[in-house]
């Protein structure tokens, strides 16, 4: 077991973990969120995406031990008692989500490239998404939704 | 997908790393970016008993010239080489393949030095480092050396590194306003390359494949072809003289041949000078 | 039949893109799946599967698990063998003379399939499960395997001896063989083609996961499940566990897409529940995306050999198609109806005479096969429209043309095929012209041209498929008739809350459809009340306890007009008592705005709430009506529903890689009316993507020992945004006249479409090298083959003229 220390959504949490637990497993079952979801455990779907000290990582492949001392962010952080972010009110505008599933890994990439200067073209953002796997949308909504945020 | 138990221990600096990998030997893995060795080990194909994080090491990343050469600490993220105005301007192929790397999230997370010492020959960056005439630099328990890319890779995810080494730097030679390409060959944007080429003109030409045999390679027979005044379609034809490519599901060796025949013509025209 | 552009919508909410409710929760992270839920004291299970695809088990030692830190119990197959009252179901058999092999959730005596799961490890935690799977040893006697379907045939090995042969069935339709063989003997024009569709892996993206929750006093359970089929997992969970129905509850919380692959019952499921009962405590499984490649069922695996007769014009005459199917180590809940519900398409949207079908079915040492976003009809719809436009190069006629020449004209519906099925309605050359216009087809045709008269390295082809599906599973007198288990019924209730709410209750199991978005809709239109104020309960056997499930494009056409039918129910109920209360006859009310207002004197009113409360509190009501304001409708359809379309594809051909790119796509379908465009254009976005996947990437590829080597999204080529083009759609609307809505279901059309209208834009784009087919998935290896074979057949992309002529050809009947 091994004391981290790291900084989730603007909270600082402070927990002993075992070496080998995954930065997902930590986030979904140690810190209660779940909204971070695991679909391929390999390195390819996408959807376990975080944001760590900013950038888009994912989480299954990355060791809790390893983001000690870092910042985390999670799609709990997005929404706030305002409202939806305007990256989740894009999705819910343009259909970009039917099963959800990985809605939150996406929305994490998109809320990177939000904060880079743009806009983005419509190539660089599907190039953006190369790193998510959706099975449902067949990505027009979801790239309808970023077009409109991060977009020209 | 879990991983096996291991031991885990943070290196705070070059030296203490290597002291753990002294310590270790054979027990141990280095941990860098973690996107060649955690996939490995979470099918536990991989099973190191002790990891040595070396990601903290803060001062292994960093991008400066170096007078004739641009020098890349060992810890430097794809996405930063991709980005980097020095590496763009001098060492515009290196910068460009980084950025061709699997995917956004990988790039955060990938190292130059992982991405060599692991030694892939399916991955970009070894080929880019070969085609640039790279090198690299080593320490070890009696200081540092430096090991030619050409020298580097010795066999199937070999390298010449001891194992009480630490990579920590790739030194690249500048090759400012050079003609260059990589061509990348996969079915999906985020995928391995099937074959790739990474090649350089700059009054002679480096050119390097991705894929094409047991270790990250250069395509020896073209470049000679060149040197000896051939023209690129007939440089081209020789891009897989002798080698013996893997086979997978994506292709057989007689398909990446061909590949790495029309991909290096294709690569030698783009990095024709434009004069 | 009127045929009426989509943009004419119903009232005010039928037919309006109002936003998914479903949204929000799943967008904040709220949303919880199977792995979400939290269950205090949960042990969780691990699986040890056979590494074998076909082998004996000789001894199964779990000691090395049991010393394991954190186990709690570790179990072969032999040791739970009393634990089930019957196997795993297969709901589906057939013929009376099926071959059905023994089906437990953990294998016993032989594994058959690699992933075939034979040991069973409980543990305290996920990380303490998956260490002890590692520590027991299992012995086998490794037998040989038999992937091959036509090897599988020759029954040299046989999955299960007992069985005597690996054929499970043969099936047939054939109402008149001496029509169809006089239609050959007299064709002008024949095609005879074997195409093969390749194993698919569905890969929804959430893994499959079950919780069992003993309930801590008396026998009952709550099972969480990932699945589409709630209510059928139910009973099949009484019945192979032996716990009485009523003692089980199954929910479906969220859950992350399915496409067929979660509409089964899973030896886990089953194991979770039993383990949950033997050990008292809660049981959690979830699977690993490996497993979801090995264990969950795969789509497709079928070689069809099709023939079309025509004549010499190029119209169809006879259809012959001889298939062999597919099912995998085992008969999984539907895995051997899947060939009939293609069986019934193979003469498309054509006016063919005569037709035969026959099909064996076989068992391999592979994954056992079931239903996959489309269940047969892509496949049948694949075969049909290859072979058409195999037929268009062979008449001469360009492929829109020969389709034109063969369509079921706009004013034969309802239209009786050949195989039987009568087709509600369509107009089949209303939606291929549209889509030719929405793409600029005559524009695209000439870029074509353009490209290869220049002769360089980037050729386009440009491909079209117009397809029909059945679908909204289905007049339960049909499915009898299919030796089919279950009916095909959907149940509804709909319920006026006394503060003028409504509750819906559905027997519908979305999982990414947005039914409580569109149910709450067509409630409300009737009400003429906001969707607001509409709340819709569903995939909970608790709430809704009748309902048979989402699949098959079901939900709508049968589960929506379910909850139209009581919804109008609960109407008349209102109205009767709304015309006691103002003391008018029932006729002079009418409903809008959710206010009865009485004909002739507006200012005489009694809103929707008000009726509710007045049937709450039961003080004035007419004599004889029951109190309270609600109605179910249990809706048996008089028959499927049959939307269609047509779709087109364009893809760059790079010919010196063989690398094909989709750079375009356009969609034109017909599902009836439309509940909500917003939703139908995403279920058309999403299925046209799953099938081109197949057309260009996907292959559950293994090798001749049985190993699946494509068993990560790392190796299965599940494309992302970057491969994938922007895709066009419109739309025509025929309703159906066989629900009251008018609609059809659109869950599988864009697969079904999307298959054959990439590969005929890549056949298209091969055939001025002679190239007439290619497999798919059309890898560029595959196409660089078939274009070194071409050229060493000495047919160069300069030697078209016949090609060419085609096109020339083409144009001026366009023109006509």
């Amino acid at each position: 077991m091994r004391r981290i220390e790291v900084d989730v959504n603007g909270s600082r949490h402070v927990r002993h973990v075992d070496e080998r637990r995954l930065l997902s497993d930590f986030l979904r079952h140690d810190l209660g969120l779940r909204g971070t979801k695991v679909g391929c455990e390999h390195g390819v779907c996408g959807a376990c995406t975080v944001l760590l000290d900013g950038a888009a990582v994912r989480s299954c492949l990355l060791l809790a031990v390893q983001v000690d001392g870092c910042r985390v962010d999670t799609v709990e952080g997005l929404a706030g008692p305002e409202g939806l972010h305007p990256l989740q009110e894009a999705l819910h505008r343009h259909h970009g989500l039917q099963c959800g599933y990985c809605t939150a890994g996406i929305l994490m990439t998109a809320v990177e490239m939000a904060g880079e200067a743009g806009p983005h073209s419509v190539e660089e953002i599907k190039q953006r998404l190369s790193g998510h796997i959706c099975r449902c949308t067949g990505y027009a909504g979801i790239v309808a939704a970023l077009s409109e945020v991060v977009g020209s | 997908m879990i991983p096996a138990r291991f031991d885990y221990r943070r290196a705070g600096s070059t030296d203490e790393a290597v002291g753990l990998l002294t310590e270790h030997g054979d027990d141990a893995k280095l941990l860098a970016g973690g996107h060649s060795l955690l996939p490995l080990m979470k099918l536990r194909l991989a099973a190191p008993a002790v990891l040595i994080d070396i990601g903290r090491l803060s001062d292994l990343s960093y991008i400066r010239e170096e007078g004739d050469a641009v020098v890349v600490g060992a810890l430097t993220r794809h996405r930063d080489i991709e980005v980097s105005d020095v590496l763009g301007r001098h060492v515009p192929l290196l910068a460009h393949v980084a950025g061709q790397i699997g995917d956004p999230q990988v790039r955060h997370r990938g190292t130059i030095g992982g991405s060599l010492a692991h030694g892939d020959p399916a991955s970009d960056l070894p080929a880019a480092c070969l085609a640039l005439g790279a090198s690299i630099t080593a320490v070890g328990p009696t200081g540092s050396r430096t090991i030619a890319a050409d020298d580097f890779f010795t066999g199937f995810l070999e390298t010449a590194l001891r194992p009480d080494e630490v990579l920590t730097e790739v030194t690249l030679p500048k090759a400012t306003g050079a003609g260059w390409s990589f061509q990348k060959f996969n079915r999906r944007a985020q995928d391995w390359a099937i074959v790739g080429v990474a090649a350089v003109r700059n009054g002679t030409a480096g050119v390097a494949l991705v894929n094409m045999g047991s270790t990250p390679l250069r395509a020896r027979a073209v470049e000679e072809a060149l040197a000896s005044g051939a023209g690129d379609a007939e440089a081209a034809d020789h891009a897989a003289d002798g080698l013996e490519p893997p086979e997978d599901l994506n292709a057989s060796a007689e398909y990446r041949r061909h590949l790495a025949r029309v991909l290096v013509r294709r690569a030698l025209q783009e990095a024709r000078p434009s004069t | 039949m009127t045929t009426v552009e989509a943009s004419a919508g119903g009232g005010p909410v039928l037919g309006t893109r109002l936003r998914r409710r479903e949204d929000g929760a799943l967008l904040t992270g709220e949303s919880r799946f199977v792995a979400d839920l939290a269950v205090p004291g949960a042990l969780h299970l691990a699986l040890v599967r056979s590494p074998h695809a076909l082998a004996r088990i000789v001894d199964v030692d779990v000691s090395g698990a049991l010393a394991m830190p954190g186990v709690v119990a570790a179990f072969s197959g032999a040791d739970l063998r009393d634990e089930w009252a019957g196997p795993l179901p297969c709901g589906w058999p057939v013929t009376a003379e099926m071959k059905q092999p023994a089906h437990l959730p953990l294998a016993v005596e032989r594994a058959c399939y690699v992933g075939d799961a034979v040991a069973v490890v409980v543990a305290t935690s996920e990380y303490a499960a998956h260490d002890a799977a590692d520590a027991v040893t299992v012995t086998y006697e490794p037998l040989p395997a038999v992937v091959d379907l036509e090897q599988a045939l020759t029954d040299e090995v046989v999955v299960h001896p007992e069985l005597g042969t690996n054929v499970a069935y043969t099936w047939e339709l054939a109402p008149d063989d001496a029509a169809v063989d006089a239609a050959f003997a007299s064709a002008a024009h024949v095609v005879d083609a074997r195409y093969v569709q390749q194993r698919l892996i569905p890969a929804a993206m959430e893994p499959r996961g079950v919780l069992v929750v003993p309930e801590p006093f008396g026998g009952s359970f709550t099972v969480y499940s990932a699945t589409q089929i709630p209510h059928i997992l139910r009973v099949m969970l009484a019945l192979t566990a032996g716990v009485p129905e009523t003692d089980l509850r199954v929910v479906a919380p969220a859950v992350g897409g399915g496409f067929g692959s979660k509409l089964n019952v899973y030896a886990e499921e089953v194991l979770a529940l039993a383990l949950a009962r033997r050990l008292r405590r809660p049981v959690r499984w979830i699977e690993e995306r490996t497993e979801n490649a090995q264990a969950t069922i795969q789509g497709r695996g079928q070689i069809q050999h099709v023939e079309l007769a025509a004549d010499a014009e190029g119209k169809v005459t006879a259809v012959r198609v001889r298939l062999t199917a597919d099912m995998g180590a085992y008969l999984q809940l539907v895995t051997p109806g899947i060939p009939l519900l293609g069986a019934f398409l193979y003469s498309g949207v054509y006016d063919v005479p005569a037709y035969s079908f026959r099909c064996t079915s076989v068992f391999t040492t592979a994954t056992p096969t079931d239903a996959y976003r489309g269940a047969g009809r892509p496949e049948a719809t694949y075969a049909i429209e290859r072979a058409m436009d195999t037929l268009a190069r062979r008449v001469g006629v360009a492929p829109e043309e020969i389709r034109r020449r063969n369509f079921i004209g706009p004013d034969a519906f309802p239209y009786t095929s050949v195989a039987g099925l009568v087709y509600d309605s369509g107009n089949y050359a209303g939606a291929l012209d549209r889509c030719l216009a929405l793409a600029g087809y005559d524009a695209l045709r000439a870029e074509q041209q353009r490209r290869r008269a220049a002769g360089g390295t980037r050729q386009l082809g440009i491909g079209i498929s117009s397809y029909f599906e059945m679908c909204g599973l289905a007049p339960s007198r049909v499915l009898a008739s299919l030796n089919y288990t279950a009916g095909g019924w959907e149940a509804a209730s709909v319920r006026i809350l006394p503060t003028g709410k409504v509750e819906v209750v559905t027997g519908t199991s979305p999982h990414g459809q947005g039914h409580e978005t569109s149910w709450a809709m067509i409630v409300a239109d009737r009400l003429g009340i906001s969707p607001d104020d509409v709340d819709v309960i569903h995939s909970d056997t608790a709430r809704a306890p009748y309902g048979l499930d989402t699949y098959g494009s079901r939900s709508l056409a049968v589960g929506g007009t379910a909850v139209a039918m009581a919804t109008d129910r609960v109407v008349d109920k209102a109205r009767r008592l709304a015309a006691h209360q103002l003391e008018v006859a029932e006729e002079d009310l009418e409903l809008a705005g959710g206010v009865f207002a009485v004909r002739g004197s507006p200012d005489r009113t009694m809103a929707l709430a008000a009726v509710a409360f007045e049937a709450f509190t039961a003080h004035d009501l007419p004599d004889g009506m029951e109190p309270n304001l609600e109605a179910s409708c249990h809706f048996d359809p008089p028959n499927f529903t049959f939307p269609f379309g047509t779709h087109l594809a364009v893809v760059e051909l790079d010919t010196d890689t063989g690398k094909v790119s989709l750079v375009a796509y356009h969609a034109v379908d017909d599902c009836g009316v439309q509940v909500n465009p917003m939703i139908v254009e995403g279920q058309v976005h999403g299925g046209v993507v799953q099938g081109a996947a197949q057309a260009l990437w996907e292959e559950a590829a293994y090798d001749t020992e049985g190993n699946l080597l494509s068993a990560t999204l790392m190796d299965y080529l599940v494309p992302s945004a970057a491969e994938v083009p922007s895709i066009t759609t419109a739309s025509t609307v025929t309703p159906s006249p066989t629900n009251v809505l008018g609609v059809k279901g659109v869950g599988e059309a864009g697969t079904i479409g999307a298959a054959p209208a990439v590969i005929n834009a890549v056949v298209d784009a091969l055939s001025p090298f002679g190239i007439e087919d290619i497999a798919m998935p059309a890898s560029p290896q595959r196409v660089w083959r078939a274009i070194e074979d071409a050229r060493r057949r000495g047919t160069h992309p300069t030697s078209t003229a016949a090609t060419d002529d085609t096109t020339t050809q083409a144009t001026s009947t366009k023109e006509t």
